[in-house]
Formats: structure tokens, C-alpha cells, sequence
């Protein structure tokens, strides 16, 4: 029956699509989306919190006559599902709250309101969705929708610009999925996904859809190198849509990839471990350095999304690698892992998109050169972005922490894996995702560094105000998770149990009923970690330093200039800024990635020109990958232009030629 | 009864490596003084430093935000956490296993998290160059640290200090390639995150490469004391981390009786001690190095890390 | 003693291959050649070790030329050639510390998979002396290549042949002769590449080899 609910919220969605557009730019036209929409997604939340919970991941099935004829649409609910729905919903609700602030300040809502509840619904569906053919449709609606979103803002040239090169990578990823699911369900055309799932495909056509769906799926959650489209489209939304698409989407499609690699593929290989390993592990290293690279705030976090993606690709790949060794416990942790992962980054990225909607409100600004300082101006703003910065950067005791360290516990039971491919990459990837996650600290005290501290760097930074409750609600409500998730881990861990349960056949120990509410992978000896204990213990001693030393010593306080050595200068251009505070980190790993150059141009003796100094980054992955394939498409269509031009006869012999062909196709076809 | 013995001890190990942390820095200090043929200063000078900036008062730069002003208690209490953490005299501590190995690395790499953002808070250049540089050298040096836990910790089986010094001090372990690699690689690495020569210089401010000096330039007062007492801390740690790991002889058992604490005790001190000599030693015989060949310094430390782990990848195979 | 007695050679073998990366990571002459002297001491050291594990006293004898030749002659002669030529004492790379450094990772995981799996039926301390002596010849190997200045290149060959020396010793025994006729070879290498040293400075002022490729029109 679950599903059945289920559906009807969705359903409540598409309709507030409509209604939507007949309220066209009323004023109250925003409230009223957004609050039916954040009680439709809380709703969906619960249906599927309990469906996790109280049924620990039942099974609920249903089907409608709609689609195919002789398929219907089949939709269904296990503990896959509702896991990704609470993600979704989750994530949707959050937006729905800031955007009942946020979307105030939209100006033209007519461009938004209609899309947005629509998307909700599409992401909901693909999550549902029980067959090829409405998984697709679902897809491909999730798609068109985002772009839509994407594009709201068409002034912006370089939106437009985004739409297209999103447009373009959505269809391919759609063609890829499409192609993966053709050749799963085989000659007979079982779209049904239980009917694949009763197939095994064998060792090539295995290999080729496990190709397929990484294309298909990767590029929309935006693995290396298949990412180019995210960091140009994600910012250009509006900032709870953003959130939206970098918390929520990209999570929709690793549930496409979990669904379809570990559910309906059949027992894996090692060998597609070692891909999706290497994939992982460069994508995460890739993300977090382009990210560093970034002065846009918003495309800085864009690129950060796809360094999480990476992380959750390695846990997934090391649930691979288990299981195809048949070490199930070891395959539970490490999909755990995962999938913990993936909810963790649901949270803080859509908190950081806020944070960065709510600065763009302020300040109307996204550069943070441009900025500086907010924290004196928009306090709250700035500790909620904080706390989310210090999650994502992996450190206790919030969750994000707790999701990196079962990666690691997980990395350290591979060494008994017999092969030795894996033997190999297992340590480097290990090396990978530790570099990633230094670089990912150093990435976020860039981020707020240079936006929330220091001095005021224009007069719209100087200017800023604190932005409205119903947005600092959503982002409190955020923070409080980042927290929560983060000191009592053992809840969301035992939680995932149905979900491992149902994949690779085994869950990790139950975790609650552990002493003092520490998460034990393994064995105690072995490791062990308690947040709450770390957070109580950190405040503890951070209390007790602050009181003692007030108490005892001294508790006076003056203001005065800042020292800065002697030579402090009142103009805030003399700041440190995004692109000089990355310079260092530029030096070590630009120069070989970027193929970083720092040309410094002096003038003359006596001139009163400035100097100037000029960094030039190329993005490799760009010139290989997708300059060549522009460069053909042009050549291409320059060739064709002439097919413009032909006589009628030219035309007719043309379809002539084509009719002969296919005559002759038909004729040599056994 | 038990449970407040072991609260007892747990507090004697925080107050233990509170108190000792300021007489290893002017250990340190003295010994590099004597092998310059100077008289030094004494080894209590660092307490009345501390306690001489905690009774002035803090002034305060006037772009300064609530966050610099919270900043020293937390990232004095994160590394004081993981100080605590660390079996120095008695293994088995009572909260030992609410953090393994990483999750001590981790509580330290939230500590530097904070320090960076105290470096950008107030907006003047010196912040700003430090952080930026001190950002740059974690990034290597974490990735290193936790190759080298990574190493540690499947020779032991385990992440947890306690097992690790317990597995050191059995008959299995052996000399191996791997923890040679390894104990050297943390030698670098704790040298790094110490900001000891010949990576920053601990001992000069005005200096064009100094890194750790330059985030906490605008700190006074207080605010400073909370900040030096966590670097002296911060190297107590790492001295112990390594005296715990590689040379665990003397730690008391869970359930030692007297004299075995005493030992322990004693013998924690004696590691502190030849820690300290070995540094000054190393410190007085090296020349600091341009802040661009750190990279490359911790690089290195980052490739041993990754050679011990993969030796023990494949050696497993054996 | 089995336990220990493995655990030693290992443990020289393995600090022979740690030296071999020092060696990769340092672009200074001077120290160039110290780690140089600390790679044959530790050969030395292994050697001899092995003498007293394998009870062969001619090892012995290989051990002791090792230290006088390996440790103490040729690096105080190039010391002096150094003086002599007035070279200067950074060393140009081709590559990067770091990239050659990853690349000598790489190069000790090859020779690990290809050792253990060649040698899957022998004794394992023969194999993991083997794996470690293929790493230190090719991390050798690497150090040739990958410098520009002649000095550093014979110090790379000198330590590969380190490595032959180390496989031969960990492979029960090798006939005194060859280690002979070994050392002998290397002395004349030596000697060759220390006149042609000195022809190269006449003749270019300099020690760079990318000089003698100029010289050949051959410039990168």
C-alpha cells in the first residue's frame, strides 16, 4: 500500500505544476508552491521513513495502466527505494522550506514555480519506478525539468550556455541508460525489472551494461570525466534548485547505479570493482582540485559535489569488490559506507547551496573576491555555513566524518582480497581518497574563509543583511542533522541495515544497542568510534578552558588596529583572496594538473603601468574529451551544410540510394 | 568503583599531558640552546610565558569577528581531546576507544580547520599567507599521516592505539620494511605538522616563510597563551604517538598495580626525553628550506606511507 | 633464529631499496654522494649478514669490497673529481621529484607482482630479496634516466649494480670469481666514465649530458 501513497503524493505534485502556472506572477504565488510542496515532500518523507523503518524495508508493489501497452507502469517500494526517497524528500522539503523565503526574492517566478514541484515529483519517480520503460521516462522528465530550472534565468548568456551543454549531456546519459537497458532485458523485451532481475546477463553483456549505466548514470551524478556540465549547470539555477540538483539529483543517479549494478545485474565480477574503484578515486582528487580553482562560490561547491560523488563511487566499489569476492560483511560496511555518504552529502551540500543562495540574496554576488567579511553582517548565515564547511570537509564530530571513516575501515579489510589488481588499486585509491579529503578542508577554509571573514572587500558585502527566518529555518534545520548525524551515527548506520541487507545479503552488526552509543564496525579491538563522546568531550574541555582561564587569569579585552606586523594596510583589495589563497596549493598540484602558468608581466623602469600577473589554467579533460568531439561535430555538420544546396535531382537520387540500401540490408540479413 | 578508577586515570592522563606539554617545548628549547654553546632559557620558562600572556589582556583587532574569539578554545580543546587520547602511561584508557588513530588525525585536522580560518579572520596579509601555506602543507601531510595509520594499522589489526602498542609489544611482530618506512614517514610528518625546522621555524616572527607564526600573528592575551599551549601540546602528542607505537615498552597494562604505573610513568617521561633530544639534535643540525620545497619534503613522506601500505597489501599474499 | 635471521636480511634489504628513493629524492651532489655511501654500507651490511646466515665465508670477502670500493674509494674519488671540475651542485632533473618518485613506486609494485608471482615455489626469504633487489636495480635504472648530470647518472649505475650484488648474495651463494670479475667491471666503469668526465668538461665546460646531445644536434 506504501507505494500507493506514495504515488499519490507524486501525483500532488504534478499537480501543483498547473496550478502554478495559473498563478502566474501572484504575489503569493511562491508561498503557496512552495508550502503545498514542503508538505507533500514531508509527507513522501515519512511514507518512506516508515516504509525503512516499521517494515524494515518491506516490498510494496504496484502497477498502472499507463505507458506501454503490454507493459503498464510498475512502481515499487523496497528498502532500496525508501532510503532514496527519504534522500529526495528530504532534500526537497529542506528546499521548499528556504525557498518560502528565498523564492520571494525571484523575479520571475513564472519561470520557476511550475517547474519545481514537477522535478520533486520526477526525482520521486525514478525512485519508484519498477520498470525500463517508466525508469526512463521518469529519468528523462527529471531532466527536462532541471533544465528548465537551469535556464530560468536565461538573460544570463552563460546560463544559456549551460542549458545546452547540460541538455546535451543529459540526452546522452538518457541514450546510454536507454542502450544499458535494452541490452539487459534481452531479445524478448522484459522491461520489467523483476523479470531482469530473474536474468542473469552474462560475462560480456554484463561488462558492456556495467559500461553502459557508469556512462549513463555517471554523467548525470558527474563523474570525472563526464562532469563538465554540472559545475556550469548546478550554479546557474536558482540556489534552492541548485541545492537541489547538487544535494538530491546527483543521489538519484547513484541510486540508478545501485539499483541497476547491484540489484538487477546479477552477481558481480572482481574486475568491475577495480573500474569503478579508479573512477571513484580519480574523480575525487579531480573534483576537489578543479574546486579549489574556483573563485564562484557556487561553482565551487558544484565542483565539490562532484568530489563527494567520487567518494561514494569508491565506497560503492569496494562493495563490489566484496561481493564479488564473497566477503559479505566486509561488502555490508563498505556499502554502508556509501550510501551513509550519500545521505550525509544530501545534507550538507544542499545547507552550503543555501548558505551561498542566501549570500547571493545579500550581496548579489557569487564571486568571492567580491565578498568579505559577511560574518560580522550576517552572523547566523555564517555559523550555519560553517558548520556545514566543517562537514563536508570530513571532520569531527560531524557526519561527514563518520562517512569517510567507514570508507577507510572498509579500505582496511581489502588487503584479503585475493586479486591482485585489486591488491594495488585498493592502497592507492586508499592514498586518493585521503589526499581528497585534506584538500577537501583546505577547499572549505577558502570557501569561508574568503566569503564570511575578513574584511568587506566591495560595498555590497559591506552592505549585506542577515536573510529571512523561513530560510535560516531550512538551514538551521540542516545544521541540526550535520550535528545529529554526527554524534549518533549508530541510528543511521542501523537504519541502512534492510538496504545492505537486500543487496549483498548480509547488514552490519546492529550498532544502538552498542555500549556508550559507539559505532563498531568490526570488533572493538579493532576500531571503534564515538561521536557524541568526541563532542561532549570537546566542549567539555573548551568550557572549562574558556571558565578557568576568565575565572582565574584575565578576562579583559581592548580593541585596537590589527598588528598584521607593523605594515597593516586599511585598504581590503590588500586581502588575501580566493586565487591568492589557492596559490600554493596551485604551485604543488596545478602545474601537473592544470598545467598551471603564472606569467608576470613587469613594466619598464620608470613606467607607470602596472604589473600585471596572469595565471592560465587548462582544464585537460576538457581538450581531450570534449574539444575533440565539438571540434568532429563541427567539421561534421560544415561537410552536411552542402546537403543544403543539391538540385531536386541530387535530392531524389539521394532517396533512391537510401531505398537501394536498406533493400539490400534486407536482402543479405539472415 | 571501577569505573571511577578509570574516570580517575582518565583525568591523571589529561592533566598528565597538560602539564608535561610546556616542559617538552622548553626541553626542546634548552637542548637546542646547549648545542649552540648558549645558556638557554630555563626549563620552566614556558609556563610563565603562559601564564604571563593569560593574565594581560586581549587586544583585540578591530575587524575581528566572535569566531576569532572562540577559535583558541576550540581548537585548543580538539587537540587537547586527542592529546588525551593517546596511551602514554597506561594503555586501556577509559575513553581510549571513542576515537581510533584516525579519528585522533581527524580531531587534529579540525583543530588546523579553525587555526586557518583565526588566519583569514581579521583580513591582513601575514593571516592570509599563512593560512594559505599551512593549508597547503596539510594537504600533504594529513594524506601521509593516515598512509602511515593505514600501515600501523594492518600490521596490528586494528586502529586503536591501545591494540597497536599491545600488537608492538608481542613476539609476532618483527622487524618489517613496512614499519621502518612507516616510522619514518611519521618522523617527517610530525616534523611538518610541528612546524619545527626545516620546515617553519617555531622560534622567529618578521620572517617572509613562516607559516604557523604568521596565522596566529593578530592573537594576544589570552587568546595566545590558549594558542602556544595547544603547539606544545600538539608535539607532546606526536612524541607520544610515536613513543606508544614504536617503542611501547613500559606502558602500564589495563590492570597494573602500583609500581607498574610508576614505571609507565617513568618511562613515558624518559621517551619524552630522548624525543626531545632527538629533535633538537635534528633541528640544530638542518637549515630551514624554501617554503616550495616543503612539497616535495612532504611528498616524499606521502610515497613512503604508500610503499609500507603496499608492501603490506602484497606481502599479505604471501 | 629462523624468524630473526629473515627479519634482519629483510630489514637491510628493504632499507637498501629506502636509500635507493633518498637517493631519487635528493638533487644535491654532496649529499648525493653520502646517501651513495650509506646505499653500499647497507649493501655491506646485507652481505655480510648473509655470510653469516648462509655460513659462507667467501660472502664475507664480497661484504669487505663492497665497504672499501662501494663505501669508501669511489665516493671520496668522485668527491674530489667534483672539487676538481668545479661542477655545480644541483642537480637538474628531468622529472620532477615527485612524478619520479611516484614513478619508483610504480617500479617497486612491478617488481614485487613480477618476483612473488615468478617465484612462487621458493624460499620466501629468497623472494622478498629478489623482489627487493629487481626494485633497486630499476630504481637505479630510473635515477639514470631521469637525471641530467653525469655524476648522478654513475651514481644510478653504481647503485643498480648494488642491487645485482644484493641478488646474487640472496640467492644462496654466488661464486667469488663473478663477484670478482663484478667489481673489477665496475672499477673500469669507473675509471671510463671518470676520464670521459673530464673530457666532457674540457671539451663543454660542463657536465650536463644535455650538452653532448646539443653537440649532436639532437637538442630536446
Amino acid at each position: 500500500m506504501m507505494v500507493v501513497y506514495a504515488l499519490y503524493g507524486v501525483a500532488a505534485l504534478l499537480a501543483l505544476a498547473p496550478i502554478a502556472i495559473a498563478l502566474g506572477r501572484s504575489p503569493r504565488g511562491s508561498g503557496v508552491i512552495y508550502g503545498a510542496s514542503l508538505i507533500v515532500t514531508l509527507t513522501l518523507g515519512m511514507i518512506a521513513l516508515l516504509n525503512l523503518f516499521e517494515y524494515s524495508g518491506g516490498v510494496s508493489v504496484v502497477s498502472l495502466p499507463l505507458g506501454l501497452p503490454w507493459l503498464g507502469a510498475h512502481f515499487r517500494i523496497d528498502a532500496l527505494a525508501a532510503f532514496f526517497l527519504v534522500v529526495v524528500n528530504l532534500g526537497g522539503a529542506a528546499a521548499s522550506l528556504f525557498a518560502l523565503g528565498y523564492g520571494q526574492h525571484e523575479d520571475s517566478p513564472q519561470r520557476v514555480l511550475p517547474f519545481y514541484p514537477a522535478y520533486l515529483a520526477a526525482m520521486n519517480l525514478v525512485v519508484m519506478a519498477d520498470d525500463a520503460f517508466s525508469f526512463l521516462v521518469s529519468w528523462e522528465f527529471m531532466s527536462l525539468t532541471s533544465w528548465a530550472l537551469v535556464i530560468a534565468h536565461h538573460q544570463l548568456r552563460e546560463n544559456l550556455r549551460a542549458g545546452y551543454v547540460y541538455l546535451l549531456m543529459a540526452s546522452f546519459g538518457t541514450l546510454a541508460l536507454l542502450l544499458a537497458f535494452g541490452l539487459l532485458a534481452g531479445s524478448d523485451g522484459n522491461y520489467a525489472f523483476d523479470a531482469i532481475r530473474a536474468t542473469h546477463a552474462s560475462g560480456g553483456l554484463a561488462a558492456l551494461v556495467l559500461i553502459l549505466v557508469l556512462v549513463g548514470a555517471g554523467s548525470k551524478a558527474g563523474v570525472v570525466p563526464l562532469h563538465a556540465w554540472l559545475p556550469l549547470a548546478h550554479p546557474a539555477a536558482p540556489s534552492h534548485v541548485s541545492a537541489l540538483m547538487s544535494g538530491v539529483m546527483t543521489k538519484v543517479a547513484v541510486y540508478g547505479f545501485v539499483r541497476i549494478v547491484f540489484d538487477l545485474l546479477g552477481p558481480p565480477d572482481w574486475w568491475w570493482s577495480m573500474v569503478v574503484l579508479g573512477v571513484g578515486g580519480i574523480t575525487a582528487v579531480m573534483g576537489v582540485l578543479y574546486a579549489l580553482m574556483q573563485h564562484d562560490l557556487k561553482r565551487l561547491l558544484a565542483y565539490h559535489t562532484v568530489e563527494n560523488i567520487g567518494i561514494i563511487y569508491i565506497g560503492l566499489g569496494l562493495a563490489l569488490a566484496f561481493k564479488a569476492h564473497d566477503m559479505p560483511l566486509a561488502a555490508a560496511l563498505a556499502l554502508t559506507a556509501g550510501l551513509l555518504h550519500v545521505f550525509n552529502h544530501s545534507i550538507f551540500k544542499s545547507l552550503l547551496f543555501f548558505g551561498a543562495g542566501a549570500v547571493l540574496n545579500a550581496t548579489g554576488e557569487r564571486d568571492m573576491e567580491h565578498l568579505g567579511g559577511l560574518i560580522h553582517r550576517m552572523p547566523q548565515t555564517a555559523f550555519v555555513f560553517l558548520v556545514g564547511c566543517v562537514a563536508i570537509s570530513a571532520l569531527p564530530p560531524l557526519n561527514g566524518f563518520v562517512s569517510e571513516w567507514l570508507t577507510f575501515q572498509a579500505i582496511l579489510l581489502s588487503p584479503q582480497l585475493p586479486s591482485w589488481g585489486l591488491k594495488f588499486l585498493v592502497p592507492a585509491v586508499g592514498a586518493l581518497l585521503a589526499l581528497s579529503a585534506a584538500l577537501a578542508a583546505a577547499c572549505f577554509v577558502k570557501a569561508f574563509g574568503v566569503t564570511f571573514l575578513g574584511r568587506a572587500r566591495t560595498p555590497a558585502a559591506a552592505g549585506a543583511r542577515e536573510t529571512d527566518t523561513n530560510s535560516l529555518a531550512a538551514m538551521f534545520f540542516l545544521a541540526a542533522l550535520c550535528l545529529v548525524a554526527g554524534i549518533l551515527p549508530g541510528f543511521f548506520i542501523d537504519a541502512l541495515a534492510p538496504v545492505t541487507k537486500s543487496l549483498v545479503g548480509i547488514s552490519m552488526p546492529h550498532q544502538a544497542g552498542v555500549e556508550w552509543l559507539s559505532i563498531v564496525p568490526i570488533a572493538e579491538s579493532r576500531s571503534s568510534y564515538n561521536g557524541l563522546l568526541v563532542f561532549i568531550f570537546i566542549v567539555f574541555s573548551g568550557t572549562f578552558a574558556a571558565f578557568a582561564i576568565h575565572r582565574l587569569a584575565s578576562d579583559k579585552l581592548r580593541r585596537g588596529p590589527a598588528w598584521d606586523c607593523g605594515y597593516p594596510d586599511p585598504n581590503p583589495a590588500t586581502q588575501y583572496t580566493a586565487s591568492s589563497f589557492a596559490q600554493p596549493i596551485r604551485r604543488v598540484y596545478g602545474t601537473s594538473v592544470f598545467l598551471a602558468r603564472e606569467i608576470g608581466e613587469m613594466p619598464a623602469p620608470g613606467s607607470t603601468l602596472p604589473a600585471r600577473l596572469t595565471v592560465e589554467l587548462r582544464d585537460l579533460i576538457w581538450d581531450a574529451a570534449y574539444a575533440p568531439v565539438a571540434a568532429g561535430v563541427g567539421y561534421a555538420t560544415e561537410k552536411l551544410n552542402s546537403l543544403q544546396f543539391l538540385t531536386i535531382r541530387q535530392y531524389l537520387s539521394l532517396v533512391f540510394a537510401a531505398l537501394v540500401l536498406l533493400l539490400l540490408v534486407l536482402a543479405i540479413w539472415p | 568503583m571501577a569505573v571511577i578508577r578509570e574516570f580517575v586515570f582518565q583525568g591523571a592522563e589529561m592533566l598528565l599531558v597538560l602539564l608535561l606539554s610546556p616542559l617538552l617545548t622548553g626541553f626542546v628549547r634548552r637542548m637546542k640552546a646547549r648545542l649552540l654553546q648558549r645558556q638557554g632559557p630555563p626549563l620552566l620558562q614556558p609556563y610563565r610565558d603562559l601564564i604571563r600572556l593569560m593574565r594581560k589582556d586581549v587586544v583585540l583587532a578591530d575587524g575581528a569577528s566572535w569566531l576569532f574569539r572562540i577559535n583558541p578554545y576550540i581548537i585548543f580543546a580538539g587537540t587537547w581531546v586527542a592529546a588525551s587520547l593517546v596511551p602514554t602511561f597506561r594503555s586501556g584508557l577509559l575513553f581510549s576507544w571513542s576515537a581510533d588513530l584516525i579519528a585522533i588525525i581527524a580531531l587534529l585536522g579540525s583543530a588546523r580547520f579553525f587555526l586557518a580560518l583565526a588566519g583569514l579572520d581579521v583580513g591582513t596579509s601575514f593571516g592570509g599567507i599563512g593560512s594559505s601555506r599551512e593549508v597547503m602543507i596539510a594537504s600533504l601531510a594529513e594524506p601521509a599521516m593516515l598512509m602511515i595509520v593505514f600501515t600501523l594499522a594492518l600490521i596490528a589489526g586494528s586502529t586503536q592505539l591501545s591494540t597497536m602498542a599491545a600488537f608492538m609489544l608481542s613476539s609476532e611482530v618483527g622487524l618489517r620494511v613496512s614499519l621502518g618506512l612507516a616510522l619514518l614517514a611519521l618522523i617527517m610528518v610530525a616534523i611538518a605538522e610541528n612546524a619545527r625546522i626545516p620546515i617553519d621555524n617555531p622560534a622567529t616572527h618578521l620572517e617572509l616563510t613562516m607559516v604557523h607564526e604568521a596565522m596566529v600573528l593578530e592573537y594576544s592575551g589570552r587568546h595566545l597563551a590558549l594558542i602556544d599551549l595547544t603547539s606544545e601540546l600538539k608535539l607532546l602528542l606526536y612524541v607520544s604517538v610515536i613513543g606508544c607505537v614504536f617503542t611501547p615498552w613500559g606502558i602500564a597494562g589495563p590492570d597494573s598495580g602500583p609500581l607498574a604505573l610508576a614505571v609507565g610513568v617513568v618511562s613515558y617521561v624518559g621517551k619524552l626525553a630522548v624525543g626531545g633530544v632527538l629533535l633538537a639534535l635534528f633541528e640544530t643540525a638542518i637549515a630551514k628550506m624554501r617554503v616550495f620545497r616543503v612539497p616535495a619534503f612532504l611528498g616524499a613522506a606521502l610515497m613512503l606511507g604508500l610503499l609500507a601500505t603496499l608492501l603490506l597489501f602484497v606481502s599479505r599474499s604471501l | 633464529m629462523r624468524g630473526l635471521s629473515f627479519d634482519i636480511a629483510h630489514m637491510l634489504a628493504g632499507s637498501l631499496v629506502l636509500v635507493s628513493f633518498m637517493q631519487l629524492y635528493q638533487d644535491r651532489l654532496y649529499a648525493l654522494l653520502n646517501i651513495y655511501a650509506l646505499h653500499a654500507l647497507i649493501l655491506a651490511m646485507s652481505v655480510a649478514w648473509q655470510a653469516f646466515v648462509q655460513d659462507a665465508p667467501h660472502l664475507y670477502l664480497t661484504a669487505v669490497i663492497a665497504l672499501v670500493f662501494k663505501a669508501i674509494v669511489i665516493p671520496t674519488a668522485l668527491h674530489k673529481i667534483i672539487v676538481k671540475l668545479g661542477i655545480h651542485r644541483e642537480i637538474e632533473t628531468v622529472v620532477g621529484v615527485g612524478p619520479a618518485m611516484l614513478l619508483g613506486m610504480g617500479l617497486v609494485a612491478l617488481s614485487m607482482v613480477v618476483m612473488l608471482r615468478v617465484t612462487a615455489k621458493a624460499d620466501p626469504l629468497a623472494r622478498e630479496d629478489l623482489a627487493f633487489a629487481l626494485s633497486v636495480v630499476l630504481l637505479g635504472l630510473l635515477m639514470m634516466v631521469t637525471r641530467r648530470n653525469a655524476v648522478s647518472q654513475v651514481i644510478g649505475f653504481m647503485s643498480l649494480e648494488n642491487g645485482l650484488v644484493l641478488a646474487a648474495t640472496g640467492a644462496k651463494g654466488m661464486p667469488l670469481v663473478v663477484e670478482i670479475s663484478v667489481a673489477f667491471s665496475v672499477l673500469i666503469a669507473f675509471i671510463v666514465i671518470g676520464i670521459f668526465l673530464f673530457r666532457i668538461r674540457e671539451r663543454f665546460d660542463t657536465v650536463d649530458v644535455q650538452a653532448l646531445d646539443r653537440f649532436r644536434g639532437e637538442r630536446r
